[in-house]
């Protein structure tokens, strides 16, 4: 049986308008075999849950780069869980300070991709997934 | 005998390749008057001054924003005090995007990336004390740009400064906004119009006033190379004028007050050649395709601001090294107005030490280095007249794509310019990662940056008090002033979208009875609509 065809949902939520890093991201992972959804700038949460549960995607992947990334990650979270698709892990990248991870992991985000982070490493962390899922995990 | 070592090859950002000498072969059909000319002389690719900074420096504009009105204010103060002689303004996401600090869709950013402004009662509180006959301001806004303007000439006009004397540069460039920023609100044409209204009220009203500033700078943060930088640069320059003429407006009244702002970091000669050429074919589309006759008109006149994409989180005090030569470079390729990015910007909102760093690394460039001695030191290097001729033909060869996919506002129409950009974007960074492009303490030379050690960075904390007392102050404001006259501007500036006429006017007057930027903004959002992004990656 062939790798896990992972499908991804990579959004902007809230304002900021830069959306370099997430474009880089989404390229990168589709050249490594997943299928990768971009929703675009200035999604809402609740667009963006709608989205991941219409999509059925295994991760959602956020961006934020104005610091907004605590509200809003919590509330995708929220959305899901209120839709019953807690199985759709969520991820964020952006302007993270170190200090906000663990309230971010504490809210249920899986992983922290902050701004620095070696491309290949964020492809790599998204194929881990890829084979804990192949193999039932 | 020792085997020759095999040479190392170099690129340059516009996939240009450097050889390891250049000579008086490399620029045999180079005319210094055709070509060149002398600075302050057409077709400027020397410098738009006769002297350069021997007789007057570039301005010290950083960019600066945060929280309230009042703190930005009190950071304002604080850079001038040091010698900072010019502000560059920072407006929070929902103020550039017309949402009222109170609006659901605001939560969390009020104050965050800039200051907060709701209405003109912030604008004054922002400029307190500031006088505005005397003091140049850049302000950071785009599809917001006819009603924060609007507020600026409102107090202007109250602090009794005469319109003559109002120098004010809005960035006012939408088209970049689609194509790299992101804070757009209304479709592309309605966009547009507003856009050529703020210019054609500025050039009849306010004849000191830049009423654009044409931005390569975002694009190339967002990911394009040198010469796509330039050339989008100058394809959406051409664009606001086509626009311009087409109202009527003579090219010689509002060319020579376009402005622009570039980003400059990475290799240092191509930087320099690249304004180098840029000057030159700016002055050439004027003279020749628009057929301007005051030499004003052709001046490529720039802020070059170091972009923040050259620096990185690892090591961050290692961004100090990197602002100094960006302020060199920028001071080598003729730049009007200069603003470094903080060494802290790669990860927060810039501490006032950063800043004053950041200030002092152009005042040390300016006053001790040297570079701002003589007009265009580099000129007649071989390798720097060669490279200026390279950069001009990969910059044509750019502007040619761009007229094959029907001109710069269908290919942001259709988004192929953004995809591309995003393009660019993945290739620089897979060159990154094999190290092709080469970034200390990142990918050469990693020490311990690499291996996810702790980092002690001091991070700016954001205080969301500062958002509830914005909120109360918008509160207030609703309270205090004549409800009725608010929604008599807010009808006639709905009626005058539907038509089309100047929209300064209606604006100016709704601001002035202190509707709010939300008020304004969705009145023209019910005519205009919101723009939908072709999502293209």
């Amino acid at each position: 049986m062939g790798a896990h065809k992972l499908r991804i949902l990579i959004a902007k939520p809230g304002l900021d308008g830069h959306d370099r890093g997430a474009k880089v991201v989404a390229q990168a992972l589709r050249d490594a075999g997943f299928e990768v959804i971009y929703t675009g700038l200035k999604r809402t949460p609740e667009e963006i849950v709608r989205e991941a549960v219409q999509e059925d995607v295994n991760v959602v992947g956020l961006s934020v780069l104005s610091g907004a990334h605590l509200p809003l990650a919590t509330k995708v979270l929220a959305g899901l869980t209120a839709a019953g698709a807690t199985d759709i892990a969520v991820v964020v990248g952006g302007i993270v300070p170190e200090a906000d991870v663990p309230a971010l992991k504490a809210a249920g985000v899986e992983e922290v991709f902050a701004i620095g982070t070696p491309l290949d490493r964020i492809v790599e962390a998204f194929r881990a997934r890829a084979h804990a899922l192949e193999s039932g995990g | 005998m020792a085997e020759k070592r095999k040479l190392r090859d170099a690129w340059l950002h516009a996939g240009i390749p450097v050889k390891p000498v250049y000579g008086p072969d490399d620029i045999r059909r180079l005319d210094y008057h055709r070509d060149l000319g002398e600075p302050g002389e057409y077709p400027f690719t020397r410098g738009i001054h006769p002297e350069m900074y021997r007789a007057r420096l570039w301005t010290m504009r950083q960019y600066v924003g945060f929280g309230t009105p009042a703190e930005t204010n009190a950071r304002f103060k604080y850079l001038m005090a040091h010698g900072q002689d010019a502000l560059n303004v920072a407006f929070d996401l929902p103020t550039q995007l017309g949402l009222d600090s109170d609006d659901p869709r605001a939560e969390g950013e009020v104050g965050r990336v800039g200051m907060a402004v709701d209405s003109l009662a912030d604008m004054e509180e922002a400029f307190d004390g500031i006088p505005l006959d005397r003091v140049s301001v850049s302000l950071t806004i785009n599809s917001m740009a006819a009603p924060i303007t609007a507020m600026y000439y409102a107090v202007a006009a109250k602090q009794g400064a005469a319109p003559e004397r109002v120098v004010v540069t809005p960035q006012n460039d939408i088209l970049k906004e689609f194509i790299a920023r992101g804070t757009w609100v209304y479709p592309v044409e309605p966009s547009l119009r507003l856009v050529g209204d703020l210019i054609e009220f500025s050039t009849r009203r306010y004849p000191r006033a830049n009423p654009v500033s044409v931005c390569g700078y975002h694009i190339r943060e967002a990911g394009c190379t040198t010469a796509q930088e330039m050339a989008y640069g100058l394809a959406i320059a051409a664009a606001y004028a086509e626009l311009m003429l087409k109202r009527g407006l003579p090219v010689d009244d509002f060319a020579p007050r376009i402005s622009f702002n570039f980003t400059c970091w990475g290799k240092i000669f191509e930087e320099v050649a690249k304004f180098r050429a840029g000057r030159r074919l700016y002055a050439r589309m004027l003279h020749e395709r628009f057929g301007a006759k005051n030499p004003r008109s052709w001046m490529f006149r720039t802020l070059i601001g170091g972009g923040g994409s050259a620096f990185t989180v690892q090591e961050p005090e290692n961004n100090i090294v990197r602002g100094a030569y960006i302020a060199l470079t920028a001071a080598l390729s003729g730049a009007q107005t200069m603003a470094l990015p903080t060494y802290d910007e790669a990860y927060t909102i810039p501490s006032a030490k950063a800043q004053l760093i950041a200030l002092r690394t152009m005042q040390i460039c300016a006053e001790e280095s040297g570079a701002a001695d003589t007009a265009d030191p580099l000129a007649g290097s071989y390798y720097i007249e060669w490279l200026t001729n390279e950069m001009e033909k990969k910059i044509r060869e750019e502007l040619a794509q761009v007229d094959r996919l029907g001109g710069i506002v269908e290919a942001v129409k259709s988004g192929v310019i953004q995809a591309e950009v995003a393009r660019q974007a993945y290739l620089f960074e897979q060159k990154l990662l094999s190290g092709e492009i080469p970034k200390v303490a990142v990918n050469c030379y990693p020490g311990d940056a690499g291996a996810g050690e702790a980092r002690e960075l001091e991070v700016y904390s954001f205080d969301p008090k500062v958002a509830a007392a914005q909120v109360a102050k918008l509160n207030r404001l609703r309270r205090e002033r004549d409800n009725s006259a608010v929604e008599r501007t807010r009808a006639r500036l709905r009626d005058e979208a539907r038509g089309t006429a100047n929209l300064m006017e209606p604006i100016l007057e709704a601001v002035k009875a202190y509707a709010t930027l939300g008020e304004i903004a969705s009145a023209l959002k019910e005519v205009f609509g919101e723009h939908k992004e072709p999502v293209a990656v």
